[in-house]
């Protein structure tokens, strides 16, 4: 047991504050392998992490690291490095207090390597590139204890897997290193214990008081929602009315164009010009620092924002979170709420936005499952091996190593407990030779063995494994800047850059601009004040409506009546089912309706946009088997709508469980939704480079789609390792198969309704983005008949 | 508007083709990528990148699926076998680079000496290739046939066919870009035949330049698809 020496108690009462019991309780188990702490934000959670550090480093007898804190965010690794100043200076402890990422500057660097402060606080994939330095055991000898915050935002993804692979590392280099986990409310607290926790130690759990139950309710609006979209522009007077009440108020959106197009609808209503910022993971570095200090500052009455301020910097005087969308999942919509009001024991307050009529219902939904406490979640399958593959690799950047003992580290990491050496022997195979039956590079391998060992055959290979660490797909992304000035404003995606034309209006960082031209990589663009912009389409994630979240949704559209829904959304509903049925967990409404000469079928199947999507592309290859000649599909996270050229009179023959899983295989394999999995895993894995040493080029034909190396290896080899690790990556998350098989099995029957015009439900599917063309015969005789056209149109008889 | 057919050689399912009056001869642009001139039973392919992932590992990059060759002379035999050309031209960039020539497995050798006897073979050099190869053929840095100069790189001259550029486009609307030929009254581009080639958007600044914005672009694909330059949607990179 560790006591929190005097002089501790002392700033704490100078404070005004007093030591929670969770942070005391930290500090008695200081000696344990593995805490999680579970605590709510304003918990001092942070403090609790970091107090068993600043003790033990209290007395200056520490030489070189002694802590390392890992968040996810980098803004979160500068964010703690002031809080932790503050306290460190003011009781003058011999502490050296550094962050290091992505954002460091390279001499800042160069210095952490030769001279490591005390605490460096740091990111996974900063942690990761660490770990690939032939000096890391030096750096790592004398490491004590590692922080993960936010460890909740981090055991979901690849980025968590490459964390606690790297913590394999440095505990191999740093013997009896201890790790602690500071984590929000979660579903599953063991889950995460088993994935911090170097296996098979225990890992007990903490869990702070959670304090009053938050405060949330749907904002009442004048305007009704619209029947599609995701702006809720008809909010935004009552927003800002809410923001004038509150001190400062946090806005989140799902997306970063939402984020966008409500910035600027708020910024051309707010006439009394409160002062309102905009942060999301697209906007410049700088531009999002500003608004970070402003909003520390107190200087802004709100911020517009994504999931890029979900996890926890500590604005302090928090007191709204308003959620503009339907929050998808109730886990992430209880911990968005729990970023307002810092002050511990203080009820947290919330208001919902409903973007559409839709959203009305699942909004409603997920409030009442936030207040009975009902968070969801998805159990997460064994370690990714594309991770695995990036590991081996980082690790033969430190230096040559032995198999053995790499398998037996790596078996260490809860997720990766289960490792068949098979399994670890193929993905070094991959590193060292591509892994293919046909073995073409026995003279070019990257990773070589001599003696026993594993090494790199050409050491130039470490600069380009290094410079693609990390385990975030982003699109490729280019630079907006003002034209004749320096300002960067953020980033666009490529091929949206690509579908401007100069004169075309976007908004970037709440600001209208007009392109002008690309120069070089970057997008030049000129201001143009008030005027109505073309949308940016940025990719953000595209979170489907988790399970259980949609069977609440089921649940409340079947009640008799809805009285706990506003009049407008209740009067829709009934209106449903009058004209067709209301969709339930039991059966399967499928509605089929002409509409504009194309007939339709629309199938309720409340499963997620990813299964409605893989739904989409199944269906729709049956349909073509069969002669329907379906021309294109699009989804929503409750319903999928096809239209084609024929009437299917029979759905139910359509959605065969046994047909549908023996087609899935063959299906699968000319999918783009394939393609794009196997776009991540192939880059992850180390196949394609992102980023290739030397200046970008220009000229682009000398690269070329990762698509063509998928068709490749569906032809030649489609049992390959990546191929493997897609199937299984893509059947369980983009494809989702899971949630239609469980569909299949939930529903009793179908309830096939044919009707003369669009249903009520089906009305807003029609005004849906992302629509899926078919590319099956029909399109492609419509193709060559639009280009005749063009043809003769231009008058192009003669070349 | 010239004749659209299918190339009636084949065995299995027959290539489409977009046929084409360009200074006095009549090509073929076919869905494959290729080029065919009946009337001088003259096949021309460019930009086959032979050995480009070899080249990746060789420089210490991503180790490639190696079907690439293979897949690219699996292509290659198949336009062959549809048009039993008297003559082919390889219109530079063959190779990914002459180590890459010279690294050719033996296998790959034996089928493009299979593909080579009986017809005339002409490597045309390119930027990748620019040397001699020890393969069969004969190696010139640009060929005349009739009105037509077959070179790798596109130049001021007229009648000219030439590679280089893997152009590529899109109708707007109709899916992803394909590979294209470019096409207008002074010269022809043919996109990349190889396995493992990118594409350069038709509406890029030099291959604007270049093809006259009366030229068609015939995209490949499933079947060969004339359609205007002006109708063609903006890149996508």
């Amino acid at each position: 047991m560790t006591e929190l020496p005097p002089f501790f108690e002392t700033w704490f009462a100078a404070r005004g504050w007093t030591v929670y019991p969770h942070q005391r309780q930290m500090l008695d188990r200081a000696a344990e392998p593995a805490t999680l702490l579970i605590a709510p934000t304003g918990g001092g959670k942070t403090l609790a992490g970091f107090l068993p550090s600043l003790v033990e480093l209290a007395s200056g007898a520490h030489q070189g690291l002694h802590t390392l804190y890992v968040s996810p965010l980098k803004a979160l690794a500068a964010d703690i490095r002031r809080n932790l100043t503050m306290p460190v200076e003011e009781m003058g402890l011999p502490i050296r207090v550094e962050d290091r990422t992505g954002d460091t500057t390279y001499t800042a660097k160069r210095r952490q390597r030769a001279d490591p402060p005390h605490i460096l606080l740091t990111t996974p994939e900063s942690l990761a590139l660490l770990t690939s330095y032939e000096d890391a055991p030096r750096i790592f000898a004398g490491l004590q204890r590692v922080i993960v915050d936010e460890i909740h935002a981090l055991a979901d993804s690849k980025r968590g897997d490459q964390l606690m692979l790297a913590l394999s590392r440095l505990e191999r280099l740093a013997p009896g290193l201890r790790r602690i986990g500071l984590s929000a409310t979660v579903d599953d607290p063991q889950a995460i214990a088993r994935t911090l926790a170097r296996h098979p130690d225990p890992c007990p759990i903490l869990s702070a008081n959670p304090g009053p139950d938050p405060n949330i309710e749907m904002l009442g609006t004048q305007g009704r929602p619209p029947w599609s979209g995701g702006g809720a522009k008809y909010a935004v007077h009552e927003v800002l009315e809410q923001v004038k009440k509150h001190r400062t108020t946090l806005i989140f959106h799902n997306t970063r164009a939402q984020a966008e197009i409500f910035f600027h609808h708020l910024w051309l209503a707010n006439e009394d010009a409160l002062p309102i910022g905009i942060h999301h993971g697209s906007l410049s570095r700088d531009q999002r620092e500003r608004v970070e200090a402003a909003m520390v500052a107190g200087q802004l009455r709100a911020i517009v924002c994504t999931g890029s301020l979900d996890l926890g910097i500590d604005w302090g005087d928090v007191d709204l979170v308003i959620q503009i969308g339907a929050p998808k999942n109730v886990k992430r919509l209880v911990q968005r709420i729990g970023r307002a009001n810092h002050r511990y024991n203080a009820p947290s307050r919330a208001l919902l936005v409903p973007a559409n009529r839709f959203e009305v219902v699942e909004c409603v939904a997920a409030l009442e499952a936030a207040r009975e406490h009902a968070l969801d979640g998805e159990p997460r399958g064994p370690g990714p091996l594309d991770v695995l593959c990036q590991h081996i690799l980082i690790r033969a950047c430190a230096g040559p190593f032995e198999a053995d003992a790499l398998f037996a580290e790596v078996r260490t990491v809860g997720a990766y407990a289960g490792l068949s050496r098979a399994a670890f022997d193929d993905c070094l195979s991959f590193c060292a030779t591509g892994g293919y039956a046909f073995r073409a590079y026995d003279k070019w391998q990257r990773l070589k063995q001599t003696d026993g060992t594993w090494h790199l055959r050409d050491p130039r290979a470490v600069k380009r494994i290094r410079m693609n660490i990390g385990t975030i797909q982003d699109a490729d992304l280019l630079k907006v800047r003002i034209r004749r000035g320096n300002r960067v404003l953020g980033e666009v995606e490529e091929a949206f850059a690509a579908s401007l034309t100069p004169g075309d209006r976007f908004l970037i960082g709440g600001e209208v601009v007009r392109y002008e031209g690309l120069k070089e990589l970057t997008v030049e663009v000129s201001r143009t004040p008030g005027r109505e912009p073309k949308v940016a389409v940025f990719s953000g994630m595209k979170f489907a409506t988790s399970t259980q979240l949609s069977a609440r949704i089921l649940r409340l559209l079947n009640q008799d009546s809805w009285p706990n829904l506003p009049d407008h959304t209740a009067e829709w509903l009934a209106l449903q089912g009058e004209v067709s049925r209301m969709p339930s967990a039991r059966r399967l409404l499928v509605e089929t309706f002409p509409h504009e000469g194309r007939e339709h079928l629309c199938l309720y199947g409340f499963a997620g946009q990813n299964a409605h999507r893989t739904l989409g592309l199944i269906l729709t290859q049956r349909m073509e088997a069969a002669g329907l000649s379906p021309l294109g599909f699009v989804v929503t996270d409750c319903a999928l709508l096809i239209w084609g050229l024929e009437h299917v009179a029979d759905p139910a023959a359509l959605l065969d469980p046994s047909d549908m899983r023996n087609g899935l295989d063959q299906w699968l394999q000319g999918n783009a939704v394939m393609k794009r999995t196997f776009r991540g895993v192939a880059t992850i894995a180390g196949l394609i480079e992102r980023n290739i040493p030397g200046p970008r080029k220009t000229g682009r034909q000398a690269t070329f789609s990762s698509d063509i190396l998928y068709d490749t290896l569906a032809k030649y080899e489609p049992d390959h390792l990546l191929m493997r690790i897609t199937r299984d990556e893509a059947l369980r998350g983009l494809v989702d198969f899971g949630r239609i098989e469980d569909m299949l099995a939930r529903i009793e029957g179908i309830d096939h309704v044919r009707l003369t015009r669009v249903s009520p439900l089906a009305a807003p599917l029609f005004l849906e983005p992302g629509k899926v063309p078919i590319t099956g015969e029909g399109r492609e005789r419509l193709l060559e008949a639009e280009a005749a056209r063009q043809m003769a149109e231009a008058g192009l008889g003669a070349l | 508007m010239s004749l659209q057919g299918l190339d009636r050689n084949a065995k299995s399912a027959p290539t489409s083709f977009h046929a084409l009056d360009f200074n006095g001869a009549h090509l073929h642009a076919r869905a494959d990528g290729s080029l065919f001139w009946p009337d001088r039973g003259l096949l021309c392919v460019s930009d086959l990148h032979l050995g480009k992932s070899e080249r990746m590992a060789r420089r210490g990059g991503g180790l490639l699926p190696p079907y690439e060759v293979q897949e690219t002379l699996a292509r290659l035999d198949k336009a062959i076998a549809e048009t039993c050309p008297a003559q082919v031209v390889c219109l530079g960039d063959s190779f990914d680079d002459l180590d890459a020539a010279m690294g050719l497995a033996e296998g790959a050798r034996l089928h493009l000496a299979r593909m080579q006897a009986g017809r005339d073979w002409v490597w045309i050099e390119g930027n990748h290739d620019p040397g001699p190869i020890d393969l069969g053929g004969s190696h010139v840095g640009e060929l005349t046939v009739g009105p037509l100069t077959f070179r790798h790189i596109a130049t001021a001259d007229i009648a000219e066919v030439s590679g280089h550029y893997h152009p590529k486009a899109r109708i707007p609307g109709a899916g992803p870009a394909r590979p294209c030929f470019l096409v207008d009254r002074a010269r022809l581009i043919l996109p990349a035949f190889g396995a493992y080639t990118g594409g350069l958007h038709a509406t890029r600044p030099v291959l604007e330049t270049l093809i006259a914005r009366d030229g068609i672009a015939v995209l490949t694909g499933s079947r060969a698809i004339p359609v205007p330059l002006s109708a063609l949607g903006r890149a996508r990179g």
